[in-house]
Order: structure tokens, then C-alpha cells, then sequence
């Protein structure tokens, strides 16, 4: 096989018929670009600084900096195994039991919406599944505008899932450097501009990437304006239970607005409340008018997914349910969630009281006052930089870190890199 | 007054409607020839006894965890599942020009690649480039590319109902006539819902015309080793469109050939030209993926990915893979004898020259829905069968309900 002309690919051609004889189809393929955040990784592993700290990463480490499977998951998955369970396909919309426990689980077992059916869950192919799910069905049924309003900042890949899913984007105010928290009255006065309809965007709980999250009677405000405003609720929990060890606590949000009468969206993930990442396990939720809107809208859904992936994996889900649905278990699993965010609690104590010991001067109560697996410390762009450079700490430009990253081992290395590049 | 409340009710997917009717039957002697699932002959669902094997691995390695796989998935994975497509000694992966996206069953690696070519393919905007699909296909191919951007999806002629096999003119004529690059979705083998593949010299002619043309070939694998019980006979039509010099698509499935359907796993193999174009075409490929799922499942592909790694474990898959396409070709062999026994009117050869788990009978909707009705058979109503569902305890049923079907009903 031989190629008549060579070409270098680095733009869009437009080829005529002739050249494509001899050529690739791909010449006019661009390099994609980097991921941002695994490019912080690829670069952590290639440094050789036995003092090297992978800050970047969005999965749970323990107190080694070690990945944690969770105990109530390899008892799950020991019950599991000695079922010999088949594997035949899961319906279109998941498995059943896992659906129902999953929406138990975000709304409260007792909750109003649940018993009267009018909200459909399907399972998801974890929160990105869940996003691009719900993102489709917004882009095909939803009649208002087409422009999905995000916090500014928000997670990175919510602008690509919906763009992708042919939606607009669109921002409010939330963060606020100045104080490195919430800036409430920003947000009101951009969310009372935003035309009626428009979907909003708001992260459950453990925002990310600010771990800056609304207090209780900030969030009624939000409720009572976006109502006023019409507008539909995306709710995005991919943190219940890791933010504040409570996954009551956690929900709490999502159950007001519910309560308040708001027929939200919501998405949910289980890789960081019980560690199954890989298995990609995720539920997508509706809350609709009545039970009979509800099947129209799961019909519908099911007519969105088929051509995606047909029906979701079955293994991740099992080990969700089994571990809801069986007490022991259960009870195992929301002392593991609390472990895992009392760690990362102590970690952001620690960190501050590590750069009052260092003598830094500059006011760090945010890291205390975040919440969740993130925080943004606040560092400039040459900070971090810096950081990286002199003290092979790995993070992201904008000033995250990953607590999880953090152990009692190092924090005291971290501190005393974050006070050279600030001092 | 709801935001949702104009939306429509949406139809049932026929295929699980059916597997849903078939449950609320109490009927003793029902039997389910639709859903497209292995089953022994006693009816029952089989996990295959490497997988059972190597998932007890999995359970008892304590250094496993559940962190996330990369974007484009267990590279182990991937590297050994496009080994299986072309060949262990396949001079396209000699040459580095072969690549894999870990994709969620044979769905899901379709998906990735028509969103890639509705992006990349031929241009940057392949909304109004033809994709054609066999007639009869899959049904759910359609909606795959219509949902990727593709708003021009038409069939190619495939199934000649008259004489119950392959309408190789009409395909040809299709191919000369088709626009050039449009899109071509092939069955590598065991054509569902047929159940009938062009011989080697019909591929040789198709792909002729696909090169002349210039016209894209996008496989769609679910059968590798169920159709004919060998790996490498299956992937013959793949094998060859490869050492011809094309570059192409092939949405590789795990459900059929490992039993493992629900844990979805699947891989797009993609054959370039070279590793430079590869690279770039990985590189776009995550872009998709990554707000599509952003990473894959990895229970399924750590059990292919340790069962095809491992030549114990691959020898014994590939036995257990002929059990299966053995007892399915006994049953066809017997289906037949019994309908010519029954003397029913028609000629039934072509229930054993189909190939696979489907065989399409050739029953007009009319004597479908008899069968359902009054037999409690259920089939599609293409008159498609699942030659998985036939046991030899229902096999005298079935064939009795089908002669009664053709003599009572036109």
C-alpha cells in the first residue's frame, strides 16, 4: 500500500475526489487537544521527586494515597458472586431495584414525588452518562430556550456534554476570588436576568471545582428566585454523602427545591460515595407533573438511550443496590462515607494549621470553609506554577487541588510549598 | 403547566416488547424465539464457564480496584479484542495503523464511530453524507446514525424475500449508484436479522466496487465465532477488506460470543492508513467519549481482556464459543428436517444455508401473528426467529405451529 501524496494534517483540507484515490480519509482530522487534567497527571508520573504530590486527581485516596475500595463494596461483591447470577440484559432504563433505591436515596425514602410516581429514574453510565442523558432529552422536549446557565466557574466537561448535545451555554456569577467563596448577591442578580424557562444548572453539594457551596438559607433565596424566574433545575449531585459525611445533609438542597414545588432534573453519581468509578454507576432523574407524564417521559428516555449504549452495565449497579438495600451493609457504607469526608476534613485543618506554623500571613479559612473533595486555594496561574516547578506539587491552573491527595504524610510538604510561593 | 407535558408517549422497542409479552404468558408450551440471546437447551440463560472462571479471579485479586479505566479504555482490552478481529498476525497491526475505543457493547462502539464520522469524515460536517443500512437491518441501526447527525440514511438492497437469499444485484447496483464516500454499514457475518452473508466471492465483488467508488466501510461485528463456530472464518470479510487496503471501521460486540450482554462490552477497532493518522483519530475519538461516558465499564473488559490475554483462557473461550454455535447449527439442522418431515409446503433450505443465531423464515406478518396468538410462539414480526430459543423439547411444537401457520394462514 502506497500513499501518492503526503500530506501535513495540521488543518482541514478540502480534498477533490482524485486525491482520495492514494490518501487517508483522516487527513483533515485535527489533533484533538490535550485533556487539561490528565495532562497534570502525565506529568506527575514522569517526575522522579520521591516528594511528589498528585493533586489533580478527582478520585479518593486514603491516608497512604492509595486508591480505597470501600469495605461495604467487596462484601456486596462477595454476596454477589455466590448468586451465580446470569447476564442477561438489563431493561433499556436499568435495573429496577437499583433505580428505585437510587431515587430513595437523592429524595428521601418517604418523599412525596416517590409515592405518588410522578418522577421516573433510569440508570446511568455514571454522572457523565447521566449529564449527556438528560442533556438530550432537554435538547429534543424542552420547548424554552435552548441556553443551559452553569456557574461560573463549573465542572469542565458540563460545557462539552452540552454542547455536544446541542445546547448553549451560558454562565452565572458564583465564585468569588476576592473572598474565595460564594458571591451570593452576584448570583441573585445574574439568575434575575435570565430569561423564563432556561434551564439552571446548580451543583447539589461539594461544588466543584470550588468546594463553594450556598448555606441553607442562601439556597431558599435561589429556590424562591428561580422560581419566580421559571426556570427548569438541573441539579448535578455527583457528592452525596462525601461532602459532609451526611448524605441527608447532603440531598438537602434537592429536597427543598422539590419541596418548593420545582419539577427538577437531577443527575447522579456513585463513583466518589462508594468508590466504584470504574463501574460507572449513575441514576437520571425527572421529577414530573403526575405518574402519567412520568411514563411518557421514561418512554422517551428509553427512545434516547437505546441508540447510545442499548442498556446500561449491570455489575456497578448490583453492588449499589445490594449495598442500599441491605442493612448491614447500608449502615457500613455510611460509616465508610463518613470516614472518607471526616479525612478530607482534617486534611483542610490540617493544611491551615500547617500554614500558620510556616508563619504565612495570608487569611486561608476558605480551605476550612470548602467543602467536598476540591478546593480552590486561591493561588494564581505563576503560583502554581511555581509550585509544580520547585516542589513537584501537581495541580490544575486555576488553583485546584484535590484534598484527596492530600495525607497527614505530606500535608505538612504542602503547606510549606504553598507558603514559599505566597509569602 | 408542565414543561414536559406535550411529551408524546413513545412506541415500546419492539424487540423487548415481545420478551415482555411472552412473560405475562401463562400458556405451558410458550416459547420466546425474538429476544436475540444464547440459550441452552433447557432454555435457560448460559454463563460461560471461562467466565464464571475468570471472574472468581477478579473477585480474589486484591490488587484489583475500581478506579477509572482510561478515556479510551482497558488498553489490554483493546489491543487483544482488534487482535481478534484481524487476525493474530495481522500486518495492519504489524504496521502500528490499528487502534481500539473500549465502547459499551457493540451499541455504544457504533455510536462513538458515526459521531466520529458525522464530525471528521470527508470534511467537518457529514450531516447530509449518505449512511446506508442492508433492508432489512438491525433496527436499531438507524437510530444510531440518525442520532449521531446523519440526516440522509437510506437501505441498500440485501434480502430477496422471493428467493430467500441474498439480492447481490441489488446490492451491487446500490453500490455503483450510491454518491461517493457515503457510508456503508456491512454485517461481518451472520447477517441479523437474516442470517444470510455473501459467500467470499460476493465479498470480493463488493469490495471492488467500495474501493472504485470510494465508499466507506463501517463492519458491524456481533457474531465473531457464534456464526460458524471458528474465529477466523467469521472475520474473513473483515481479513480481506483489510489486506485490500481499506481504512475501516469495526464495531466489535462481546455480548453474543461471551454471554457477558449485560456488562457491555464492546470495542470500535479502527484501521487507518498509518499512525500518524491513527494518533489524531484516537485523539478525537476521547473528545466523544468523554462526553458521551467519559470512560467505560471495566468489569466486562477486564473478563475478555484476561480471558483473550491468557492461551488457557482463549482456548477454552473458543471451545465454549462452539459449544454454542454447535447447538445452534443442530437445531437448525433439525428445524428443517422436521418442517420437510411435516411435508410443509415451501422449501426450508434456507433455514440451514443462514448462518447465526437468527434465521428469517420467510412467515408473513399474517402467520406471525398466529403463531403468537393461537401457538404462543413469539417471534418478530418480520418473521425473524432466534434459533437459540429452539431446544429439543420444543422443537416438535415449533416446527408443528409453524406448518399450521403456512397451511392455514396466506
Amino acid at each position: 500500500m502506497y500513499s501518492f501524496f503526503s500530506f501535513k494534517h495540521s488543518h482541514p483540507h478540502h480534498y477533490s475526489p482524485a486525491l482520495f484515490l492514494y490518501s487517508s480519509w483522516w487527513g483533515g482530522v485535527q489533533m484533538g487537544p490535550p485533556d487539561p487534567i490528565l495532562g497534570v497527571t502525565e506529568a506527575f508520573k514522569r517526575d522522579t521527586n520521591p516528594k511528589k504530590m498528585n493533586l489533580g486527581v478527582g478520585a479518593y485516596r486514603d491516608d497512604q494515597g492509595k486508591p480505597f475500595v470501600l469495605s461495604c463494596v467487596r462484601k456486596a461483591e462477595a454476596l454477589i458472586a455466590a448468586k451465580q447470577l446470569d447476564k442477561e440484559y438489563l431493561p433499556i432504563g436499568g435495573l429496577g431495584e437499583f433505580t428505585k433505591a437510587c431515587a430513595q436515596l437523592a429524595l428521601g425514602a418517604d418523599n412525596e414525588v416517590l409515592k405518588s410516581g410522578r418522577s421516573i429514574t433510569v440508570q446511568t453510565i455514571s454522572g457523565t452518562g447521566s449529564l449527556r442523558i438528560g442533556a438530550n432529552f432537554l435538547s429534543r422536549f424542552h420547548g424554552g430556550p435552548r441556553d443551559v446557565y452553569l456557574p461560573k466557574p463549573s465542572w469542565g466537561n458540563h460545557t462539552p456534554i452540552f454542547r455536544d448535545a446541542g445546547m448553549q451555554l451560558k454562565a452565572y456569577r458564583y465564585y468569588d476570588p476576592s473572598t474565595c467563596g460564594f458571591d451570593f448577591k452576584g448570583a441573585l442578580d445574574d439568575i434575575s436576568k435570565i430569561p423564563e424557562q432556561s434551564v439552571i444548572l446548580l451543583h447539589a453539594c461539594a461544588h466543584n471545582p470550588t468546594g463553594v457551596d450556598p448555606k441553607p438559607e442562601q439556597w431558599k433565596e435561589i429556590a424562591d428566585l428561580v422560581k419566580k424566574r421559571n426556570l427548569l433545575v438541573f441539579f448535578d449531585m455527583a457528592y452525596q454523602g462525601f461532602a459532609s459525611g451526611d448524605i441527608d445533609r447532603d440531598a438537602w438542597s434537592v429536597r427543598y427545591f422539590i419541596e418548593q414545588g420545582h419539577n427538577i432534573v437531577l443527575s447522579q453519581s456513585f463513583a466518589k460515595n462508594m468508590g466504584l468509578y470504574g463501574e460507572r454507576v449513575g441514576g437520571f432523574t425527572v421529577v414530573c407533573n403526575d405518574a402519567d407524564e412520568a411514563k411518557r417521559v421514561e418512554s422517551q428516555l428509553k427512545i434516547l438511550i437505546r441508540p447510545i449504549y442499548s442498556n446500561p452495565p449491570m455489575n456497578g449497579a448490583r453492588i449499589a443496590t445490594t449495598i442500599l438495600n441491605t442493612p448491614d451493609l447500608r449502615s457500613l457504607w455510611l460509616e465508610e462515607v463518613h470516614g472518607m469526608a471526616n479525612r478530607i476534613i482534617k486534611m483542610r485543618e490540617q493544611l491551615v494549621a500547617g500554614l500558620k506554623k510556616e508563619g504565612s500571613t495570608h487569611n486561608w479559612q476558605h480551605v476550612i470553609d470548602q467543602i467536598g473533595m476540591f478546593c480552590f486555594t486561591g493561588l494564581k496561574p505563576e503560583q502554581v506554577e511555581r509550585l509544580t516547578k520547585e516542589f513537584s506539587v501537581y495541580m490544575t491552573k486555576d488553583g485546584r487541588i484535590s484534598m484527596a491527595g492530600v495525607s497527614s504524610g505530606n500535608v505538612g510538604y504542602l503547606a510549606h510549598g504553598i507558603h514559599a510561593v505566597t509569602k | 403547566m408542565s414543561i414536559f407535558s406535550d411529551v408524546p408517549q413513545a412506541p415500546p422497542v419492539a424487540v423487548f416488547k415481545l420478551t415482555a409479552d411472552f412473560r405475562e404468558d401463562s400458556h405451558p408450551q410458550k416459547v420466546n424465539l425474538g429476544v436475540g440471546a444464547y440459550r441452552t437447551d433447557d432454555s435457560q440463560p448460559w454463563v460461560l464457564p471461562v467466565v464464571k472462571k475468570v471472574e472468581r479471579l477478579i473477585v480474589e485479586d486484591d490488587s484489583l480496584n475500581h478506579e477509572y479505566l482510561p478515556i479510551l479504555g482497558l488498553p489490554e482490552f483493546r489491543s487483544a479484542s482488534s487482535k481478534v478481529a484481524l487476525g493474530d498476525d495481522s500486518p495492519a497491526i504489524k504496521e502500528n495503523r490499528v487502534g481500539g475505543v473500549q465502547a459499551l457493547g457493540g451499541t455504544g462502539a457504533l455510536r462513538i464511530g458515526a459521531e466520529f464520522l458525522r464530525r471528521w469524515y470527508n470534511g467537518t460536517n457529514n450531516t447530509a453524507t449518505p449512511v446506508y443500512v442492508s433492508a432489512p437491518t438491525w433496527e436499531n441501526h438507524n437510530a444510531v446514525f440518525a442520532d449521531a447527525g446523519f440526516k440522509d440514511i437510506r437501505p441498500y438492497h440485501y434480502w430477496d424475500a422471493a428467493k430467500r437469499g441474498l439480492d447481490l444485484a441489488g446490492l451491487l447496483d446500490d453500490l455503483e449508484k450510491a454518491p461517493e464516500h457515503s457510508i456503508f454499514v456491512l454485517h461481518a457475518c451472520a447477517h441479523n436479522p437474516t442470517g444470510t452473508d455473501p459467500t467470499q466471492e460476493e465479498w470480493k465483488k463488493i469490495a471492488e466496487i467500495m474501493k472504485r467508488r470510494k465508499l466507506f466501510v463501517f463492519f458491524d461485528s456481533a457474531y465473531q465465532g457464534f456464526a460458524s463456530g471458528s474465529l477466523e472464518k467469521d472475520a474473513w470479510a473483515i481479513r480481506f477488506f483489510v489486506s485490500e487496503g481499506f481504512e475501516l471501521f469495526v464495531a466489535q460486540s462481546f455480548s453474543k460470543n461471551f454471554g457477558l450482554y449485560n456488562e457491555r462490552v464492546g470495542n470500535l477497532t479502527v484501521v487507518a492508513q498509518d499512525n500518524e493518522n491513527l494518533t489524531r483519530i484516537l485523539s478525537q475519538m476521547e473528545k466523544i467519549v468523554r462526553t458521551t461516558w467519559s470512560n467505560p465499564p471495566s468489569q466486562g473488559a477486564r473478563i475478555v481482556s484476561k480471558t483473550l490475554n491468557c492461551p488457557e483462557l482463549f482456548a477454552e473461550w473458543k471451545g465454549n464459543v462452539k459449544t454454542m454455535a454447535d447447538r445452534v447449527l443442530l437445531m437448525r439442522d433439525q428445524l428443517k428436517s422436521k418442517l420437510q418431515a411435516l411435508g410443509t409446503p415451501g422449501t426450508w433450505d434456507h433455514i440451514t444455508q443462514q448462518i447465526g443465531m437468527f434465521s428469517f423464515t420467510g412467515l408473513n406478518p399474517k402467520q406471525v401473528e398466529y403463531m403468537i396468538k393461537e401457538k404462543h410462539v413469539y417471534l418478530m414480526a418480520s418473521g425473524r426467529i432466534n434459533m437459540c430459543g429452539l431446544t429439543t423439547k420444543n422443537i416438535d411444537y415449533v416446527a408443528q405451529s409453524i406448518h399450521e401457520a403456512v397451511t392455514k394462514v396466506q
